[in-house]
C-alpha cells in the first residue's frame, strides 16, 4: 500500500530535476558577476578585473545538489536525500584545492541536507498517526516551559552571573561578560518599547548616544563624576525620549520604524558635525573612569585625588582586574534593575495597557486606554534605560565617537530583542549571548561576522517569526494563571470554556 | 540665477535617480504592505554589476559607447533582477501572512547580509570609475565667469528616466501583467480566486523594482563615478523618503517625491550646508509622516479592525 501511495522515482525525477536546475541557474546569475569578477586596483588608479570562475562553478554545483537533495526528501525519498547530503559533505571535504570557507560551506550544506532527510526518515507521515510535531511547535513547547520555569531559570542565571568573575578571573572573560551584559541591558530596555508595547523602534541607539554623550560632555565641561552623571544621563535620555516620542505618536507599524530610524540618524549626524561642542568625528577622549562609589579610586598608587585606592582600602593586592570586575558588577546591577522594573511594570495597569496596545492598536483605544500616554511612557522609560547603558558605555570605553552609534548598533539591539522572542526577558539573554558572545569567541571568523548575523536574522525570522523563545501569554490573567478553573465554585461549563 | 539653475539641474538629475529607486519601494509596499529595507542594497548591487560590466567590456575591447551602455544597462537590469527575485523568494515569501513586523526584520537582516556579501567579495574600498560620458552644454554665464551647465550625462539620465517612466506606466495601465498587479494590490485573496497567480505577480513586482533600481545604480555610478558597499543604505533611505513624500503605493507619487527630494537636497547643499543635507531629508520624512502620512498623491489609509 505504501508503494502505491508514493510516486515512483521516475515520476518525481523530472520535477525534482527541474527545481534543482532552476536553483542552479539562479545561482549562476547571482554569482557570475559578484563572485566571478573581482574588482582590483590596476594601473593609474583605475580598476581592473580578476576572474574567479572556479568559485562560481562550485557555488552552482553546491546549490544544484543541495536543492536536489532537499527536493528528493520533500517528495518522500529520504534515502536519496541522505545520500546526496553525504556526498556533498564528503565531496567538499576531500575535493582537492578548495578554500577552507568553501569546505565549511559545503560541509554545512551537506549536513543540512542529510539531517533534513534523516528527520524525514525517522518520523514518517502515516495516516494512522497524528502528524509529527514540527520543529517550530517543539520550540513553542520549549518557550512555554521556559516561561513557566522563569523563576528558577532566572535565579540560576543570576547566581551564575554573580559567580562569573570568580569562575573565569581573567581580563578577556570579564571584558566579554561586560560586553554581553551591556547588550542584555540594552535589549531589556528596548524590550519595553518593542516587546511590550509592540512599537518597532529602529533608532534606539539615539538614546544610547544621548546617555554616552551626556556623561562625556558633562565630565569634559563641568568635571562631573560618573556617579552624578549616571542619573543625569538617564534623565536627559528620558527627556530625549519624551521629545522624540511626541511627533511619532500618531504613527504605526512601519512608518513608526522608519521615523525612529530617521531620528537615530539625525542625532548621529548632528554629533558628527557639531564639532565645536561634541568634538565631531574625533569624539571625546579620556572620559574619567568611575570611582568605587566615591570612596576609593582604582589606582595602583595608594592614594589619588585625596581618595584612598581600592586595594589599600580593602587590604588587597593591586591588580587592574579589580576595576574590570567592578565595572562588570555595575552593569550587572544596572541590567538587573532594568529587568526588575520591567517585570514589575508589566503587572501594573501601564504594563497591561502596553500588552493590549501590542495585540491590537484600535481595540486598545476603544477600551478607553489613552494611547498617547502609554506610548510616551514606553518611549520615556525605555529611553532612560538606554541612557544609563550609554553612560556606562562611555565610562567603560573612556572614549566615544559618533562611529559607535550607527544604525548597525540599533539593528543589533533590535535583533537581540526580536530573535530572543519579543517580550521574553530570558530570550533577550539567550539572544545576547548568541549574537554578541559567540562571535567574540570565534574571532577568526571576524570578517564573516556581520554576514552570518544578517543571514541568521533572516533564517530565524523565517523559522520562528516571533523569535526563539516567543511565548505570548498575558502577564496577568483574570482568575490567576489557571483561568476560571481554579476557584472551587467554578462549574462544568466554565471548565469547558477554559479548555 | 545661474547658480540656482545649476542647482536645479543637479537636483533634477539626483531626483530622477531617487525616483527610480522609490518606485521599487512603493510597488512593493502597495502590493504586500512591507518596507523592502533591502531595496537600497539592491540598488548598490546594480551599481556594482554596472561597474563590472564597464570594466569587462573595456577588457574585451568593446569601444563604441552606445553599444557599451546598452549592454551594461540590460545586463545590469537582468542580473540585479535575479537578486530581487532571490531576496523575495528566500526572505519574504515564507513570511507572507505572518506577524507584521517579521518581514521588516527579515528585510533588515537581508540588507546587512547583502552589504557584507559585497564587502567580503569586492572589498570595503570605494570603487572608482572614470567618466564614461564627458562634455555638456553651457546654458548661462554670469559676468564673474560662473556658468550653469548641463552635461550630456545629465541629459541622458533625465531622458532615460522619462522613457522608463512612460514604458512603466504603459506596463501597469495597459497590459495584463499590470492588471494582475493592480488586482493583487487591491485584494490578494480575490485575485487568487479569479485565477491570478499571486506569488508569481509578487515575484514580478520585485523583479521590476530591482530592474529599475539597477538603472538607478548605473546612472548613479556614471554620475558620481564611485560606489562602495555601504552606499545603498543612505540612498535607499532617501528614496524611501521620496516614496513616502509622494504617497506610498502611488507610482506618479514616487517619481514626484523623488524629484522633490532631489531638489531639496541639491538646493539645501547649494544654499545652506552640505553637512546637514541628510538631516534636511530626514526632517522632511518626519514632517511628512506627522502632518500628511498619506503623502502628496497617496490615498488616506483607512484602518480596519
Amino acid at each position: 500500500m505504501d508503494a502505491q501511495l508514493r510516486p515512483s522515482v521516475d515520476e518525481a525525477l523530472p520535477r525534482v530535476g527541474r527545481e534543482a536546475a532552476l536553483a542552479g541557474l539562479i545561482t549562476l546569475a547571482l554569482t557570475a558577476t559578484m563572485v566571478g569578477l573581482h574588482t582590483v586596483p590596476g594601473e593609474q588608479s583605475r580598476l581592473t578585473l580578476e576572474f574567479r570562475f572556479p568559485e562560481v562553478i562550485m557555488a552552482v554545483v553546491l546549490v544544484f545538489f543541495g536543492r536536489l537533495g532537499l527536493s528528493f526528501t520533500r517528495e518522500g525519498f529520504g534515502t536519496y536525500g541522505l545520500a546526496i547530503g553525504i556526498v556533498i559533505a564528503l565531496g567538499s571535504l576531500f575535493f582537492p584545492g578548495l578554500a577552507s570557507i568553501v569546505q565549511i560551506l559545503g560541509v554545512g550544506a551537506g549536513a543540512i541536507v542529510a539531517i533534513n532527510a534523516l528527520w524525514k526518515i525517522a518520523r514518517p507521515v502515516r495516516p494512522d498517526r497524528p502528524l509529527p510535531k514540527s520543529s517550530a511547535q517543539m520550540m513553542d513547547d520549549v518557550a512555554a516551559w521556559v516561561q513557566r520555569k522563569s523563576v528558577p531559570i532566572g535565579g540560576a542565571g543570576i547566581v551564575f552571573a554573580i559567580a562569573l568573575p570568580w569562575l573565569f578571573p581573567d581580563r578577556s572573560s570579564v571584558d566579554l561578560a561586560t560586553l554581553v551584559m551591556t547588550y542584555i541591558m540594552l535589549g531589556w530596555g528596548l524590550n519595553i518599547i518593542v516587546g511590550l508595547a509592540g512599537l518597532l523602534d529602529l533608532g534606539y541607539v539615539a538614546f544610547y548616544a544621548v546617555g554616552a554623550y551626556s556623561y562625556g560632555l558633562l565630565a569634559q565641561y563641568f568635571d562631573f563624576s560618573f556617579w552624578l552623571c549616571l542619573p543625569l544621563a538617564g534623565i536627559l535620555a528620558a527627556f530625549a525620549g519624551l521629545i522624540l516620542g511626541f511627533p511619532v505618536l500618531r504613527l504605526r507599524g512601519d512608518y513608526f520604524a522608519i521615523v525612529t530610524l530617521g531620528f537615530g540618524e539625525i542625532i548621529r549626524v548632528v554629533l558628527q558635525n557639531w564639532s565645536t561642542f561634541t568634538g565631531g568625528p574625533d569624539g571625546i577622549a579620556s572620559i574619567p573612569r568611575p570611582s568605587f562609589f566615591g570612596i576609593a579610586e582604582f589606582t595602583s598608587a595608594p592614594e589619588a585625588d585625596g581618595l584612598p585606592s581600592f586595594h589599600t582600602l580593602f587590604g588587597l593586592e593591586f591588580t587592574p582586574l579589580h576595576r574590570l570586575i567592578f565595572l562588570y558588577y555595575l552593569i550587572l546591577v544596572l541590567a538587573l534593575i532594568v529587568n526588575a522594573v520591567s517585570l514589575r511594570v508589566r503587572k501594573l495597569p501601564l504594563g497591561r495597557s502596553w500588552e493590549a496596545l501590542r495585540e491590537d492598536d484600535v481595540a486598545c483605544q476603544s477600551l478607553g486606554i489613552n494611547r498617547r500616554n502609554i506610548k510616551l511612557a514606553a518611549f520615556t522609560i525605555s529611553a532612560m534605560f538606554g541612557g544609563f547603558a550609554g553612560s556606562f558605555f562611555a565610562t567603560r570605553q573612556g572614549f566615544i565617537s559618533p562611529e559607535s552609534f550607527t544604525f548597525i548598533e540599533s539593528a543589533i539591539v533590535l535583533a537581540i530583542v526580536v530573535l530572543g522572542g519579543m517580550g521574553s526577558q530570558t530570550g533577550v539573554v539567550l539572544a545576547a549571548i548568541l549574537i554578541i558572545g559567540l562571535p567574540e569567541l570565534f574571532r577568526e571568523l571576524e570578517e564573516y561576522r556581520m554576514l552570518i548575523f544578517g543571514a541568521a536574522m533572516v533564517i530565524i525570522m523565517v523559522w520562528r517569526p516571533r523569535g526563539l523563545l516567543a511565548h505570548r501569554e498575558p502577564t496577568v490573567r483574570l482568575h490567576g494563571r489557571h483561568g476560571p478553573k481554579a476557584p472551587p465554585k467554578g462549574g462544568q461549563a466554565q471548565e469547558v470554556a477554559a479548555e | 540665477m545661474e547658480y540656482f539653475l545649476q542647482q536645479l539641474i543637479n537636483g533634477l538629475t539626483l531626483g530622477a535617480i531617487y525616483g527610480l529607486i522609490a518606485i521599487g519601494y512603493t510597488m512593493v509596499y502597495g502590493i504586500i504592505g512591507m518596507i523592502n529595507f533591502a531595496h537600497g542594497d539592491i540598488f548598490m548591487i546594480g551599481a556594482f554589476i554596472s561597474l563590472m560590466g564597464f570594466l569587462l567590456l573595456g577588457i574585451l575591447g568593446v569601444g563604441w559607447l552606445p553599444l557599451t551602455l546598452l549592454i551594461v544597462l540590460i545586463a545590469s537590469m537582468m542580473l540585479t533582477a535575479a537578486y530581487g527575485w532571490t531576496v523575495e523568494r528566500l526572505a519574504y515569501r515564507p513570511l507572507r501572512g505572518s506577524f507584521r513586523l517579521a518581514p521588516l526584520i527579515s528585510a533588515i537582516g537581508m540588507s546587512l547580509f547583502l552589504q557584507n556579501y559585497v564587502q567580503l567579495l569586492q572589498g570595503a574600498r570605494a570603487k572608482p570609475l572614470p567618466p564614461v560620458i564627458e562634455g555638456g552644454f553651457e546654458l548661462m554665464r554670469r559676468p564673474d565667469g560662473f556658468a550653469a551647465t548641463i552635461s550630456y550625462l545629465q541629459i541622458l539620465i533625465i531622458v532615460l528616466t522619462v522613457v522608463l517612466m512612460i514604458a512603466f506606466t504603459f506596463l501597469i495601465q495597459r497590459t495584463s501583467l499590470g492588471r494582475q498587479q493592480r488586482s493583487c494590490e487591491q485584494d490578494k485573496t480575490m485575485a487568487a480566486l479569479i485565477g491570478v497567480n499571486v506569488d508569481r505577480t509578487i515575484s514580478i513586482t520585485f523583479v521590476m523594482g530591482a530592474a529599475l533600481a539597477a538603472v538607478a545604480g548605473l546612472v548613479y555610478l556614471m554620475r558620481y563615478g564611485v560606489i562602495d558597499f555601504f552606499e545603498g543604505f543612505l540612498v535607499g533611505i532617501k528614496a524611501f523618503t521620496a516614496a513616502v513624500l509622494g504617497g506610498i503605493g502611488s507610482l506618479p507619487g514616487a517619481m514626484l517625491g523623488g524629484l522633490l527630494i532631489g531638489l531639496i537636497e541639491a538646493l539645501w547643499s547649494g544654499y545652506f550646508s552640505v553637512q546637514y543635507k541628510d538631516v534636511a531629508v530626514f526632517g522632511i520624512l518626519v514632517l511628512v509622516l506627522i502632518f500628511r502620512p498619506s503623502g502628496l498623491l497617496g490615498k488616506p489609509e483607512i484602518e480596519k479592525v
